[in-house]
């Protein structure tokens, strides 16, 4: 579904991911999991194309990742929740909702009514301006505006960032219902402990580099993993 | 829910909206009272009401066709945060080719809407595709840089092809009316009556089409937008399309009372820029505001200072709300 071979990339000639490699296979739940400023949302923002590639690559359902196309790559169905939401926040929730559907062009989608059965505070505030909801509820209406499009892979980056603990398991319990649904999912979490619970694989990212990989279960009982990121 | 193309990052929190409401009543209502009161201390200078009602229905059409030409600065500013420092130079181009359809096929002025608007569009598309897409993410100064060439480009392509002679467009029946006593031409009533429908027109088209929304979309969040599949570039080129298109129905509807030269947009870009500055940059109805404070302003300084240019009060209108109100008279509220 999603290849990452020896990636490097970096802003204005600062590499910051060093020969990142890294796989998702269809219907998978991987997690990459690192501290602050280690490469995670960089790596996300590589493969849609935001941030430049400056060598090795990324392919997508078997194709290459042209940089700064990232619109094609959401019609191709590859889409991102973006750390800071990226919401339209002038526009209403259902405009919101709308323009994620933008990206499926006549492929088959989620009903909009299943996605708003995982969230239904959106259904609630249909009207609402995005830049008026508050923080947890912007993150929600950032995932299903992503729903909409019907990705075949969606890209989570820190989905429960001021979540409260409930609302985290309500997105958590979305990513899994995403996945049962075929969909494969690419999470970064801070939440180490929890993402590493349901995640089938997952990487540790450390300056730009992968340092260890493995199944979710497998790292979350891995030493180096518990002293450094889970506090144990 | 007005068309403003601009986030007001401030108003987070649904307690923030409130009172952002009743802020912009009261700049409505300071506006309305210091307009009365000029108005008042106008009408003693003036004598007699008469050379009053003169000054403010010419006041308010002038201000309406101000607010005519400022639209696609208005429209591009909103989505692609670029100065259009051509917007002047297309209206211009914009009577020239009223003059020159007019003149060849002998049709009424405003036939050549059917003609001129389309044009403008697609000159307005291959623009922004060809010379500002490209340098959509370079510093600003480029931006503004290539707008600036681009302004002088038509300027001297104007210039070769039709010379320096003024031209003019005669508008069939275009008599003097009389509005509550004051007589006016009846290309300015139309000319103003032509700023409201575009106004309808392009909120409608930015409000209640697919299209529109992706062009709000582009102007809250164009990273966003690119998320969702949205070509960013083909939208700012329709956008340009449409702020060309507004210049283009300015320029014909202008032409039967304005004298045709190639620099003729010079003259535009400062009123505009003054329109749009304080209707807020973006806001589309904001412009209709902005025009209208302008046109009033000048002809009512005529009438209170009658030994200095006009222009005078509008810049001193102009810097006292930048200073007070930077965001424009009605800012950037969604
Ligand atoms: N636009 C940018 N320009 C320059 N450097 C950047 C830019 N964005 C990120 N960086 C740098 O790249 C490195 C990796 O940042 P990145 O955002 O990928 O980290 P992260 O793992 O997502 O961290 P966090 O957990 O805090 O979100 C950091 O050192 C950061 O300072
Ligand atoms: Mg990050």
């Amino acid at each position: 579904m999603l290849e990452l071979t020896g990636v490097r990339s970096g802003y204005h000639g600062l590499e910051i991911l060093h020969e990142v490699n890294l796989t998702v296979q269809p219907g998978e739940i991987v997690a990459i999991v690192g501290a602050n400023g280690a490469g995670k949302s960089t790596t996300l923002r590589t493969i849609v194309g935001e941030v430049k590639l400056q060598g090795g690559s990324v392919t997508f359902k078997d194709q290459p990742v042209v940089g700064g196309r990232s619109h094609e790559l959401a019609r191709r169905g590859l889409m991102l929740v973006p750390e800071h939401r990226a919401l339209f926040g002038s526009l209403t929730v259902d405009e919101n909702l709308t323009m994620g559907a933008r990206a499926r062009k006549g492929r088959w989608g989620f009903e909009k009514d299943w996605i708003l059965d995982l969230f239904p505070i959106l259904r609630e505030r249909r009207t609402q301006l995005a830049e008026t909801m508050s923080g947890g509820q912007q993150q929600m209406l950032a995932i299903a505006r992503a729903l909409m499009g019907s990705p075949d892979l969606l890209l989570l980056d820190e989905p429960s960032t001021g979540l409260s603990p409930k609302l985290t398991w309500t997105v958590f319990d979305a990513v899994k219902a995403i996945r049962d649904r075929g969909v494969s999912v690419l999470i970064v979490e801070q939440n180490a402990s929890q993402v590493l619970s349901f995640a089938d694989r997952a990487y540790v990212l450390e300056s730009g580099s992968v340092v260890l990989e493995g199944s979710g279960a497998d790292l979350a009982d891995d030493a180096r993993v518990q002293a450094a990121y889970l506090g144990g | 829910m007005a068309t403003s193309l601009q986030n007001a990052p401030e108003t987070t929190g649904s307690a923030a909206r409130r009172p952002t409401l009743s802020e912009r009543q009261k700049v409505a209502i300071v506006t309305v009272s210091v307009l009365a009161v000029v108005t008042a201390v106008a009408a003693l200078r003036a004598g007699s009401s008469t050379v009053l009602v003169q000054a403010l229905v010419t006041g308010v059409l002038t201000g309406g066709i101000y607010s005519l030409v400022a639209m696609g600065l208005t429209l591009i500013y909103g989505v692609l945060h670029i100065i259009n420092f051509a917007n002047g130079a297309l209206v211009a181009l914009a009577m020239y080719l009223t003059f020159v359809t007019v003149d060849t096929m002998g049709v009424h002025p405003y036939t050549a809407l059917l003609v001129v608007v389309p044009a403008m569009g697609v000159l307005g598309a291959l623009l922004q595709t060809s010379l500002l897409n490209p340098v959509m993410r370079a510093p600003i100064q480029i931006q503004l840089l290539v707008t600036i060439g681009l302004a002088l480009a038509i300027e001297n392509v104007l210039l070769l092809v039709f010379g320096p002679t003024p031209r003019s467009v005669q508008l069939p029946g275009n008599v003097g009316v009389s509005i509550l006593g004051a007589t006016v031409e009846l290309s300015r009533i139309y000319a103003f009556v032509g700023a409201l429908v575009l106004v309808a027109i392009l909120s409608l088209v930015l409000q209640r089409t697919a299209i529109g929304t992706s062009i709000r979309a582009v102007a809250a969040n164009p990273e966003g937008a690119r998320l969702v599949g949205i070509n960013t570039k083909s939208i700012y080129s329709v956008t340009f399309a449409l702020g060309a298109m507004a210049a283009g129905a300015a320029g014909v509807l202008v032409a039967p009372f304005t004298t045709i030269e190639p620099t003729s947009g010079a003259i535009f870009n400062l009123t505009a820029f003054v329109v749009v500055v304080l209707g807020g940059m973006g806001n589309i109805p904001g412009a209709l505001v902005g025009g209208l404070v302008v046109g009033l302003t000048e002809q009512l300084a005529g009438l209170i200072l009658p030994d200095e240019s006009p222009l005078l009060a509008v810049f001193v209108v102009f810097l006292i709300v930048l200073f007070i109100r930077p965001k424009g008279v009605f800012g950037r509220a969604s």
